[in-house]
């Protein structure tokens, strides 16, 4: 049945000719087979309108194991289809999001709410004599972005949270086909603005791989430095943000302090403190000079060690620990089921590492080992990060005694027509997802993001389950999810 | 405990002084400077501008459209486009924010009655409508022990009724504009808004959006433009204190004579 599916390669070019067009029962259940018995999951599920009428559905699969990616479309009949949920949860939101985007209905779909608007929406509710609701939002007590979380509990547990969001929808993927090239790159480095590097090394891959570029070995090692000081510094933030959800100041300060080291490196390194503007399709703006090479080594060894000591006292107290243990507990066949990725996956003890499965640039050249945890509580997303920062230090000091002395920018003339590219990166909060399609023009027609928050806000709902309203605060810093990158 | 103190000691006194002593680095991008009489019309800063913040004839920025990018600088043949180190670049009016060569009329003081109130203790509510979480984290970093804006009696707080006024951020996406109206009418008056970044000052990159305004503007009435893509948290800390009359025109601290 697999067979059906074509092979395709993170960031290379794919002819629209080359991407089978199923029937609709057997590109269903295909897709249903491939993540049922032969480990597949979705990347991305979407749809558009074809010129001359009627929607065509494209899937993208992943087989994170043998590390293949596999497409296929089919054409929808009239404006239904049979919907996938049923047979394989992890496909709900996608299929909501092709309901709300282009209005082909999955029929059947257990529970076809709205996506990303605002109102003319029912929340989910219980009856009983002692169930209470806790409405949250959107605006927060904290600078947070703006989204709705509606609690039904009974005292202190709660039964169910649901969280809707779609504030901060501002129509980014219309948006990327209209624009200019220069207002594309802004864009992207704006989808989630804590993911400046990842959103925008994902947008420079769909590009270069429409045009059938590669990018210098120099420019693929400042790339992933990078990336790597992105992830450093979020995990250090995230670190900071945990240790004041449970009250323990003396680390939730110095990680604040040591946060601002890394983002201070890329200050250095691109003129902003998120990394803007470094990246552009064809390479990289700015060069890591010969003088910068040493100081970069000394400040990060620096950096890390302050993050470690913090970290060590952090994990070292118990009552800091025994707060973290069991607390959001998101089992492994649960994260399986819903198709989580990134951080939270692997803290439930899923594989789950683009870097690894999926590797584009300079990921190609090194293989990353995973880090993971199997607990798939709080403590265990706190352990990965604090394993990550360790690990993305040591490749950042790596990589900077290996920069071949090259041109780090080419430009992009001009993009193959009707062609794909579907460019993955794995961002400090999972997998980031661009798809990029062009017409019989070369011009880009089509362009899709999946952000990591997109899997894993289901996850959030899921940890709070019986737990205690209490916990909420702590899980969603745990999951760190975004608002604009979901909502986009 | 003993290992709490050790660390405390090991980290020592991390706060960064105020205005700040140390230069900002090589390649950070401040307020752009602009020479109209080095501009010849060749329209290939208008062509590359992200957010279409360049006019010519004369040559203006638009400083609240701005996303501090290389583009301009890096295509104009004339030089006639640059960056300095400079932090300073808030303004209290939107027109204030046309560069056109001559000095950026810099926010002033709030008046007297109003300064009165808020220049030693202001608590401010964010609102968040479409920012991309970029202005957020620096909203966030100005409250860290690093750039610690508390030393200076201003907080952010956690609802719209113990606030003196809003910081926006973000250019207002349809889905917000209820809620940033309520947030608003729910803040005692005198109130001031604070209109945060690109997004906020004009909608930015989102201007032709669909579903989104044109900024806070659009909204509510804004007191106070500070600029960037996102604006570094010094230059929001000084934003918010030249407002309260804490800094003097050469950019020093001053004691409030009020």
């Amino acid at each position: 049945m697999t067979k059906n599916f074509a092979v395709l390669k993170n960031a290379r070019l794919c002819r629209r000719d080359d991407i089978p067009i199923l029937d609709i029962d057997n590109w269903r259940n295909s897709i249903v087979d491939m993540c049922k018995s032969h480990e597949g999951r979705i990347v991305s599920l979407f749809g558009n309108m074809k010129k001359g009428g009627g929607a065509r559905l494209y899937s993208i699969l992943g087989i994170d194991s043998k590390g293949e990616l596999r497409i296929a479309a089919t054409d929808v009949v009239g404006n239904a289809y049979n919907s996938i949920t049923n047979d394989l949860v992890q496909a709900h939101l996608f299929e909501r999001e092709i309901f709300e985007n282009i209005g082909v209905e999955p029929t059947g779909h257990p529970w076809l709410k709205p996506v990303r608007k605002s109102s003319g929406y029912n929340y989910y509710s219980l009856e009983g004599d002692s169930i209470h609701e806790v409405a949250v939002g959107p605006v927060h007590a904290g600078v947070i972005e703006p989204g709705h979380f509606r609690f039904q509990c009974h005292g202190e547990k709660v039964f169910n949270l649901e969280i809707h969001l779609g504030y901060q929808r501002r129509g980014v993927e219309n948006m990327m086909i209209s624009a200019k090239p220069s207002s594309r790159r802004v864009l992207a480095e704006s989808v989630a603005g804590d993911s400046v590097i990842a959103n925008g090394l994902a947008y420079c891959h769909a590009v270069e791989g429409l045009g059938s570029r590669e990018v210098t070995q120099r420019a693929r090692v400042i790339r992933a430095i990078s990336l790597e000081l992105e992830r450093i510094a979020n995990h250090v933030g995230d670190l900071g943000a945990i240790a004041n959800d449970v009250g323990f100041l003396p680390a939730a300060s110095y990680f604040g302090r040591i946060r601002a080291e890394f983002l201070n490196l890329l200050l250095e390194l691109t003129g902003n403190r998120f990394g803007r503007s470094l990246l552009r399709p064809g390479g990289v703006a700015f060069d890591i000079d010969p003088d910068m090479v040493e100081k970069f080594k000394l400040r990060i060894t620096r950096g890390v060690s302050d993050a470690v000591d913090t970290a060590e006292l952090m994990f070292s107290n118990p009552s800091v620990v025994a707060r973290l243990e069991k607390t959001g507990i998101v089992t492994h066949d649960q994260a399986k089921e819903i198709g989580m990725v990134g951080v939270a996956a692997r803290a439930s003890g899923l594989e789950r590492d683009a870097r690894r499965n999926y590797p584009a640039g300079m990921y190609r050249f090194k293989e990353i080992v995973i880090a993971k945890c199997s607990s798939g509580d709080v403590f265990a997303r706190t352990r990965v990060r604090y394993i990550e920062i360790k690990k993305s230090a040591d490749l950042i000091l790596e990589l900077l005694g290996k920069m071949p002395a090259e041109k780090i920018y080419h430009p992009i003339e001009a993009l193959d027509k009707s062609s794909v590219v579907v460019s993955i990166i794995e961002g400090w909060r999972g997998e980031i997802v661009h798809a990029a399609m062009t017409n019989e023009n070369g011009e880009i027609s089509f362009y899709k993001i999946v952000d990591p928050s997109f899997h894993n806000w289901t996850g959030l709902e899921l940890a709070l389950r019986n737990g205690q309203i209490s916990d909420f605060p702590l899980c969603n810093k745990s999951f760190n999810l975004s608002y604009a990158g979901y909502d986009l | 405990m003993f290992r709490i103190l050790r660390t405390r000691i090991k980290q020592g006194h991390q706060t960064l002084a105020f205005p700040p002593k140390k230069e900002m680095p090589e390649r950070f991008r401040g307020l752009p400077k602009v020479y109209p009489e080095k501009c010849d019309n060749c329209q290939l800063c208008t062509k590359v501008c992200p957010t279409n913040a360049i006019s010519l004839s004369p040559l203006t920025l638009d400083l609240g459209k701005c996303v501090f990018c290389e583009e301009c600088v890096s295509s104009c043949p004339t030089k006639a486009v640059e960056y300095s180190k400079t932090l300073w670049m808030s303004a209290g009016k939107r027109d204030d924010l046309l560069l056109d060569g001559k000095e950026l009329k810099l926010a002033e003081a709030l008046n007297e009655k109003t300064r009165k109130l808020f220049n030693r203790s202001l608590m401010l509510r964010v609102v968040t409508a479409g920012s991309c979480n970029g202005c957020e984290m620096e909203l966030n970093a100005i409250g860290n022990i690093q750039f610690d804006i508390s030393r200076f009696g201003v907080q952010i707080v956690a609802s719209p009724r113990h606030a003196d006024g809003l910081i926006v951020t973000g250019p207002v996406t349809d889905n917000m504009k209820l809620a940033l109206e309520k947030t608003y009418a729910a803040v005692a008056n005198p109130k001031i808004v604070i209109a945060v970044g690109a997004c906020a000052i004009s909608g930015g990159p989102f201007e032709n959006s669909s579903c989104a305004n044109k900024g806070a503007g659009s909204i509510v009435p804004v007191d106070l433009y500070i600029p960037g893509c996102p604006p570094h948290p010094l230059t929001i800390m000084g934003g918010i204190l030249r407002m309260l009359g804490r800094i003097s025109a050469n950019g020093n601290r001053q004691v409030s004579k009020v």
